[in-house]
Parts: structure tokens; sequence; C-alpha cells
């Protein structure tokens, strides 16, 4: 486990321009942020506030048009050759001709790991999310919020420092949500991996990060950066105390600032 | 096996509409025939005589279906009146062009899907070709073949692979580019080579598509082989048996030979039909 003092991700003056039939998108401008490892971030604001789009830019799925982006001290790119993170997309995307264990396998038959190691993986990971005994089901024989935990383990089971996730959770309905937020948090825990997580929920915000990024849109940018005072033992209760309250109103102070210019 | 009521009332349906296409399209002869010797006949004796002429003009079902049984169960098999005999011929040169045509089609999808030169080159050709009508060419291919020294199965062959290809490279292509961004963009996340790409997303999202444009070019495959069999006067197969039936007038035979051809592509089309669902059952995506 990397020391609690090296950074996972390091933006600095980040933006990136789309080049659109009308004209020029600012989908990010002078974005910093700094991440540490270890630590849980969420991305939050309204939708075009450039958060997924800065996901991907640390997942080298998109390139910065100006400034600089370093995942654990490489380019992005390198990171990403390096498999130094899991991405998590909105939705499970399993791939329908795979149960659930080839599809955890996926990632790992292509980073060629042994036969034997595969399986002891997809079945470690399979186990931590809780879907132990349907590793042969295909996906549409799961509900929406077990697959997603499926992409999930399939985005853990090669152990990548780094877990990207972009709003997991948004299409599942409450009860799921909160259950695999609780479920999410335990893992981050035990596993002490880095977590940027992508959202437009400010109690999920709250409640599972260490820091809270706030966002704009028009241009895409940070307004606020908000270090959690919450412990890292969160049980769903401690969305009734004054503290999380207080955190959960500053944001949404943010949010609606950053609506009102 | 709910769907058998529905079949059997259409197929006696269809009957029915025949038998009645026979006597009217018939009666002429028989009405002609009678006036001649000058005698009177009544309705039920121009109604029975409608069906059982040597040469109708449409002959009546029972008729085909005799026809077809003695062709095909009484006759021994190496008898060029046999049309298991000439089936086999047609069926022959279906599944070599069919294979050929196939394999062509999957290899240009490939080259299209990874290649925007080929996309651009090939694709508007591979339309192009589709729209010359193939009973025109046909024969150019055969002479043109046959002055090569290839003759026979060949050509029929190469007839049907250009008809059975097209339908494989539209369907392939669409295949290949069916996953979604998402599914890409996560490969991209692993740093998986195109190879890996390939076999392991675009080869499995393509079968379902794969199966549907086999099954369209299996047909045409039959088709392209029994065209083929037109140009060279009826040497043998089911076009020749076709051609041979319309030069002297058999018409009975003309009809049972459409109709092998019919249930020869039904069982063509149903065996890839069997193997796309066992395929695809197995792939957990036969909902």
């Amino acid at each position: 486990m990397p020391s609690s003092s090296s950074i996972a991700i390091d933006a600095r003056d980040v933006g990136l321009r789309f080049d659109t039939a009308d004209g020029y998108v600012e989908a990010l401008k002078g974005v910093n942020l700094t991440v540490n490892s270890g630590e849980f971030v969420s991305l939050i604001g309204p939708s075009g506030c450039g958060k997924t789009t800065f996901l991907r830019v640390v997942a080298a799925l998109e390139e910065p048009t100006s400034g600089q982006i370093m995942v654990n001290g490489m380019s992005p790119d390198e990171a990403r050759r390096a498999r130094a993170y899991g991405y998590v997309f909105q939705a499970a995307g399993l791939y329908p001709w795979r149960t659930i264990f080839r599809n955890v396998c996926l990632p790992l038959e292509v980073m060629r790991f042994g036969r034997e190691e595969r399986a002891e993986r997809a079945r470690k990971a399979i186990e931590m999310v809780g879907l132990g005994g349907f590793e042969n089901r295909f996906p549409w024989q799961l509900s929406g919020g077990m697959q997603q935990r499926a992409s999930i383990a399939r985005a853990l089971c090669f152990d990548a420092e780094i877990l990207l996730m972009d709003e997991p959770f948004g299409a599942l309905d409450e009860i799921v949500r909160d259950r695999l937020n609780e479920h999410l948090l335990s893992l981050w825990r035990r596993t002490g991996k880095t977590v940027a997580f992508v959202t437009h929920s400010i109690p999920e915000a709250v409640y599972l990060s260490t820091k809270i990024v706030v966002m704009s849109s028009r241009p895409g940018r940070i307004t606020d950066v908000i270090e959690s005072p919450l412990g890292r033992d969160r049980p769903l209760e401690i969305r009734d105390t004054s503290v999380f309250l207080e955190v959960a109103q500053r944001v949404r102070a943010g949010l609606r600032s950053s609506h009102d210019d | 096996m709910r769907s058998l009521l529905p079949v059997a009332t259409v197929s006696m349906f269809v009957i029915a509409l025949w038998y009645v296409m026979a006597v009217v399209m018939n009666s002429a002869w028989t009405l002609d025939q009678a006036k001649r010797s000058g005698v009177e006949l009544s309705f039920s004796e121009i109604v029975f005589d409608t069906m059982e002429q040597e040469r109708p003009r449409l002959p009546s079902p029972h008729q085909v279906a005799l026809e077809l049984w003695d062709a095909t169960i009484d006759k021994k098999i190496t008898s060029r009146r046999s049309l298991v005999f000439h089936g086999w011929v047609t069926l022959s040169a279906t599944l070599l062009g069919f294979l050929i045509g196939s394999l062509l089609g999957v290899l240009l999808a490939v080259s299209i899907v990874h290649s925007r030169v080929m996309d651009m080159g090939v694709m508007p050709w591979a339309i192009a070709s589709q729209t010359i009508p193939i009973l025109a060419l046909a024969p150019m291919i055969i002479v043109i073949l046959n002055s090569v020294g290839l003759s026979g199965l060949i050509p029929k062959a190469i007839i049907s692979a250009y008809l059975s290809f097209f339908p494989v490279v539209v369907g392939m292509v669409s295949g290949f580019r069916s996953p979604e961004f998402m599914q890409q963009d996560l490969m991209r996340t692993y740093n998986a080579t195109a190879w890996q790409v390939f076999w392991k997303l675009r080869v499995p999202a393509s079968l379902p598509f794969l199966f549907t444009s086999l099954k369209i070019g299996i047909a045409a495959s039959l088709v392209g082989a029994i065209v083929g069999e037109l140009p060279t006067g009826a040497v043998a197969g089911l076009g020749a048996r076709l051609l041979a039936g319309s030069y002297y007038g058999q018409t009975t035979q003309i009809w049972a030979a459409l109709f092998s051809a019919a249930i020869l592509a039904a069982m063509l089309v149903g065996t890839i039909g069997m193997l796309q669902r066992v395929t695809l059952a197995r792939m957990g995506m036969d909902r």
C-alpha cells in the first residue's frame, strides 16, 4: 500500500476545449486538484460541469488541451498503460455473452494473468462485492444493482491503486443506492484504494468522501474543495448528525452560488 | 406448436385457392378440346378434367405432390430424372458458393471495420456489385471461366458466392461496429490490443448479426446456384430441371423443381437457425 503522503492525482491548471459545430465548448478550465493516495474524493456538480470529463482525463480517455496532470507520478496515458486504475462506468456495461465470473475475468484475460490466478482473483473480487453464488449467472439474470456490483468487482480484480467511478449508482433506486454506498465505503476502508467518485447526489458525496470537490459549468471548473470532518467509520445514521448536515449545507451552498453567476 | 393452427389455416387457404385457380386457368383447354370433338361437358366433368391434364397451365397441388414423390422417392437417386440427383448438384454448388461468399464477406467486413480506406473504397463497389442483374452477369462468368478451363461446379459456386457475400458484408460490418462506446472505452482502460478488442469484444458482439446475415446469404446462394445452371443449357441441377421443363412445356416438372428448391432453401435456412439457437443459448444471448 502506498504511503499516505504520496499523491495519486495531481492536476495543475487543466483545461479541455471541445471543438464542436457550434464553436468551442470549454469542458474544463483551470482545474487544480490534488488527491492523496487513499483518499475518497467526490466530484459533484450540475450536468455539464465537466466532472465526468475530468475523470476521463485522469483515465486518459480524453486528452487535456492545456495544463498538466499526473497520475501516480506518471502521465495519464502512462498510468493507463501501467494499469494504475480501474474504471467503473455509469452503466454496468457487462458483456452480455459472458457470465458474471467471466465478466470479472475479462480484464485479467486482457492483462494475461494465468488461468489459476484469474480464477482466484475473480472469486475474491466477486466475494468482496457480495455476489458469491452468482458467478455462473448471465448479466440479464441479475438486478441493476447486482450488475453494477459485478462491474465494481471487474474494476477491483486486478488490484489497481486507483478506482475511478463515474456515477456508478446514478441509475439505481434510493434503497439499493444506500446499501451499495455502505458497501463501497467498507470496501474502500479494507483495500485502502484511492477513489475518485463522480456523483450529483449531495448526501452520497458527503456520506462517502474524505474530500468533496464542488464543480460548476460553462466553463467546467472547481468552485469549492471541502475536506470532510467525518471520520473513516461511517454508519448510515451519520447522515442525521449535525456535522453531516453542516457539510451537506456547505456543498449545497457551493452548488447554488455557482449556479447563480 | 401454438403456431400450428394458424399455419395450417393459411396453408389450407392457399391450397384451396390454388385448386380454384387451376380450374379457372385450365378449363379453357378442356372446353376447347370438348368443342372440337363436339361433346357437351357437365361442370363436374370440367373440374375433373382441369386437374388431370398432361400439360396444364397450372398443375393442381396433388399433381405437383405426385410428381415430387415420384421424382424423389420412387426414382433411384442416381437417375437423371431424380430430383434428389438434381437437388444434390444444386446443393453442392450452393454450399461451396456459400462457404466462399461468407468467408469473403467476413474478411471484407473485418477490413472495412479496421481501415477507413477500405470502408470508403470497398463498400461502394460491394453495393454496386449487387445492382447488376445476376441473370445478365451469370452467362459471362460461365463463359469466361469456361475459357480458362473451369466448368461445372466452380463457376456456379462463384455466382453463388457473388450473391451471398453481400448480406454477410453488410451484416458483419454492423455487427463488428455494434459494441457501445462504453464497452470499447472499457477495453481501452485495460490497455487492450486491437487484436484483443477484436476477439473479446467485436467478434462475440457480432454473432447475432452473423447468423442473420448467413440466413440471407445461404438463400441468396441457392438462387445463385440455380441461376448459374440456366446458361449451361440444362445439364444438371434444379435450374436445369426448370429450364428443361419450360422447353418441353412440362409445367408439373417446373413446379416440382420449384418446390424442391423452396424445400431445400427452407432446410438450409432452418439449419442455420438451429445453429443460431444453440450457439446463442450457450452464450446466454437467447432471450
